[in-house]
């Protein structure tokens, strides 16, 4: 039969084949992951994600069924659509999992996020931040003679448009709680 | 009716409940509550390893020899890393285990107690599931929710960590029938689907089944089912190293193992194939080799109870998710109410196809008089063992992929090997577990002598227990699987692949309390096998064999399944042509 014909420089000649994926068009996902609230469930959740080696853009969690003791996770996540499905299988089959839904791929839902942004800045940067945070609907919920702290809450584009737009005003600092996000309609 | 006991008793009533009758351990100050429960009862047996990881893949063999969870009870700290290896062969392997490990008292989790150890935190990705349980009232619950999960779906390690205060405590007893799991994974699969498969198997001119070790995990049943279908059909099938035996090999629809070191016929009618029938294998990289040209023709079929096998690595156009038993029982109802159909005409060419590969006789190799080529030693140990109630373990390397070509199994349950994770040092201690089920039958380890210095010491377990495991090494003085590739991929520099100062396997037999075997020439060999089998207690058989042996057939990793390496003259030319650039 065919000699080994491997090309230099490549890897085929080690354990593992480099896998093709389907699509190789890598997408955002947003998934909404109920969850029993027990002693470790995030770090079995944050250790699937880094263990196989997939994306966290943004993640958060609270207890949403006090009785229940139910958590929700919302996590943001890329990858080929290869890759999406595996994460949502993967977190399917975890113990303490009850529901995985993939905001992105079941209709229409809204996710927002919550922003704390401190600007520290003098002068005519001043009122330009307050008018910027007027137009952008941003709160002010603290203030000195030379800082506001704006709370601003949206999607995440809009948070960075805000962000973006405050830089250059003075020196900024950021506390951003990630997304949350829930399916729109019944 | 309450029943009030303290958590240790609580560890012992919920094993009897379970129906465990075997615990393989190792003490420590951890646990000392439960081993004083156990000394006072006599109805389950404790197994005292000489290692942790021992015990692991003990309960492994005695798991998957038996299709019950193995349960494992070992101390904190280093008693509970021992076991780590042994819990992701589990994982990897989907054996079923409930490991019990004691831990610091709960007052004391987070100083740096003495031998503490974050083990759920360690063993978090190592297991099924985990828990820490922190209160006696929820001991025994979760000691059965931890059999009902180790088992159920697809099966695997799970482990509980009891704190020693914990084990000290007096709470309420929950018995197995109060505990309700959500856990509760779908086993029926959908019959749209499956419709759709038997509609293109009725259709299919080059079917293969291709199953793996989710036969075996789903039971006898699963087996018996899958033959029925074999016969019924006339589909040609291979399986995974860890599928063998679910069809018998001696079955003339049995084409042997495919994949990286599987039969030609096998992995060339998986290439060439236009309906791919996967029951219970999951696509394994040493299966499929290189992804873009497996079997390009087919259209794929995957019946798995992990949704998450699905699609991971191939695509499926027919997928079920469910039990392999409750699929075929299915599939083969809705075959027969359709009519029994088959492409005959078009399966008749198929089997001359395949005919026509299987001459080829991939496994041949040439023999000698002089020195006993490993080949030729596991086809006698096959002739002079066949028929017997056997069991197989190997450890890992060259000789496992030879035992798995050359040993023939006719039924589930009798070969255990460590696939997934290839844990050099698993076959020694599995090989006692099963030994420890099964008093009577035949257990024997087929060995490299690297891999069986890995878990000796367990010598001591099988000497101690009187379990007369053989452990029959195949001894070429190198780690032959490695020496493989470096000759093959590593232009021959055999960087650290042989040992020296080797032990005189005799005298160690013998110094554990046990019987030596050498054999060195062909001509003995027969007579040396006889006296391992007719002795009554455990065996060491130091099978001295060609040290240079390759084993083939082989695929070279990301190669397809027709680029596949056979026999030695052709390793010659590959060195030849390719060795410079395989650097
Ligand atoms: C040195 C070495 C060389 C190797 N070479 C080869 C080789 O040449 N050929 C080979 O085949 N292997 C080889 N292996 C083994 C290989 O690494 C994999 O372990 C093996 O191929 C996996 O087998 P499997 O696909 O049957 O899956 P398993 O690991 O047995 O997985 C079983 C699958 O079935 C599913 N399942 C479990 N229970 C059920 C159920 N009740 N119902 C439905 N589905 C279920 C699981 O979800 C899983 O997807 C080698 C290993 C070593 C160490
Ligand atoms: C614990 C562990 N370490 C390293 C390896 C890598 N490895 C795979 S096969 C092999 C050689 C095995 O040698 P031996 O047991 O003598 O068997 P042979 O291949 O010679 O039959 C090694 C080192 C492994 N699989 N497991």
């Amino acid at each position: 039969m065919s000699p080994l014909n491997i090309e230099k420089g490549s890897t085929s000649h080690s354990a593992y084949d480099l896998r093709s994926h389907m699509s190789d068009e890598v997408e955002t996902h947003t998934l909404a992951v109920l969850v029993q609230n027990e002693a470790g469930v995030l770090a079995r959740v944050i250790g699937l994600f880094s263990g196989r080696g997939y994306n966290i853009e943004s993640l958060t969690v609270a207890e949403v069924d006090r009785e229940g003791h139910r958590s929700r996770i919302t996590i943001v996540t890329s990858g080929t659509p290869q890759v999406i499905q595996q994460i949502r299988m993967q977190l399917e089959r975890m113990v303490p999992v009850h529901e995985v839904s993939d905001l992105t791929v079941e209709g229409p839902f809204v996710s927002r996020e919550l922003a704390l942004i401190k600007v520290v800045s003098k002068g005519e940067h001043r009122v330009e931040a307050l008018r910027i945070a007027e137009i952008f609907r941003a709160n002010v919920v603290d203030s000195t003679l030379e800082s506001f702290v704006f709370e601003i809450t949206g999607t995440p584009e809009k948070v960075d448009a805000f962000c973006e737009l405050m830089r250059p005003l003075g020196d900024v600092r950021l506390a951003r709680t990630g997304v949350a996000a829930i399916a729109r309609g019944l | 009716m309450t029943r009030q006991m303290t958590g240790a008793k609580m560890v012992i009533e919920a094993l009897k409940e379970q129906g465990v009758d075997t615990v393989f351990g190792y003490p420590g100050g951890a646990v000392l509550p439960i081993y004083d429960e156990i000394f006072q009862q006599n109805e389950i047996r404790h197994i005292l390893v000489r290692h942790e990881q021992g015990a692991v893949h003990a309960a492994e063999g005695y798991a998957r020899s038996t299709g019950k969870p193995g349960v494992v009870l070992v101390t904190s700290g280093p008693g509970a890393t021992n076991a780590v290896t042994g819990l992701v062969d589990a994982l990897m392997d989907s054996i079923p285990l409930v490991v019990l490990t004691g831990q610091v008292p709960t007052f004391m989790i987070g100083s740096d107690a003495f031998q503490e150890a974050d083990t759920v935190g360690i063993t978090r990705p190592c297991t099924k599931m985990n828990w820490l349980v922190k209160d006696t009232d929820k001991l025994s619950g979760t000691i059965h929710e931890a059999f009902h999960i180790a088992t159920e779906g697809r099966p695997g390690p799970v482990l509980v960590d009891l704190p020693k205060d914990v084990q000290f405590a007096t709470g309420t007893y929950t018995s197995k029938p109060q505990v309700k799991s959500h856990y509760q994974p779908r086993v029926k699969g959908d019959t749209a689907m499956i419709e759709a498969l038997v509609e293109a198997m009725e259709q299919a001119e080059r079917p293969i089944f291709y199953t793996g070790g989710g036969v075996i995990n789903s039971g006898p049943k699963a087996s018996q089912l899958l033959r029925e279908l074999v016969e019924a059909t006339g589909f040609p099938i291979t399986s995974t190293l860890m599928g063998l035996g679910s069809y018998p090999a001696s079955g003339d629809k049995w084409l042997g193992m495919l994949g990286m070191h599987g039969l030609y016929e096998a992995n060339l009618a998986m290439h060439d194939c236009d309906l791919m029938i996967n029951i219970g294998a999951r696509f394994d990289d040493r299966i499929t080799g290189r992804i873009a040209d497996f079997s390009p023709g087919s259209r794929k079929a995957h019946i798995d109870i992990d949704p998450s096998s699905i699609n991971k690595v191939i695509h499926a156009d027919f997928p079920i998710i469910g039990d392999v038993a409750h699929v075929l029982e299915d599939m083969l109802r809705i075959w027969k109410a359709r009519g029994r159909k088959t492409q005959s005409e078009a399966l008749t060419k198929w089997w001359e196809q395949i005919d026509q590969w299987r001459a080829v006789k991939c496994l041949r190799y040439t023999n000698s008089e002089t020195v006993i080529k490993p080949q030729y030693a596991l086809e006698r140990l096959e002739a002079l063992t066949k028929g017997r109630d056997r069991y197989i373990a190997t450890e890992v390397g060259q000789h496992q992929m030879w035992a798995a070509q050359f040993l023939g199994f006719e039924d589930p349950n009798r070969w255990m090997t460590s696939g997934g994770l290839g844990t050099m040092g698993y076959g020694v201690p599995a090989s006692i577990g099963v030994q420890i089920a099964h008093p009577e039958a035949l257990v024997i380890n087929v060995a490299g002598e690297g891999s069986w210095l890995m878990n000796m010491q367990e010598m001591g377990t099988a000497v101690q227990y009187r379990a007369p495991v053989k452990q029959f090494i195949l001894n070429n003085e190198r780690l032959g699987m490695v020496r493989q590739w470096q000759e093959l991929l590593h232009g021959e520099r055999y960087s650290h692949s042989w040992s020296e100062a080797l032990p005189d396997f005799v005298k160690l037999a013998e110094a554990f309390g046990c019987k030596g075997i050498l054999c060195t020439d062909p001509a003995d060999l027969d007579d040396a096998i006889m006296e391992m089998l007719e002795y009554d207690g455990p065996v060491i058989f130091d099978c001295v064999v060609e040290k240079h042996e390759n084993c083939f057939p082989m695929i070279p990793s990301g190669k397809a399944h027709n680029e596949m390496l056979l026999g030695e003259a052709e390793t010659q030319g590959v060195i030849q042509e390719g060795g410079a650039v395989l650097v």
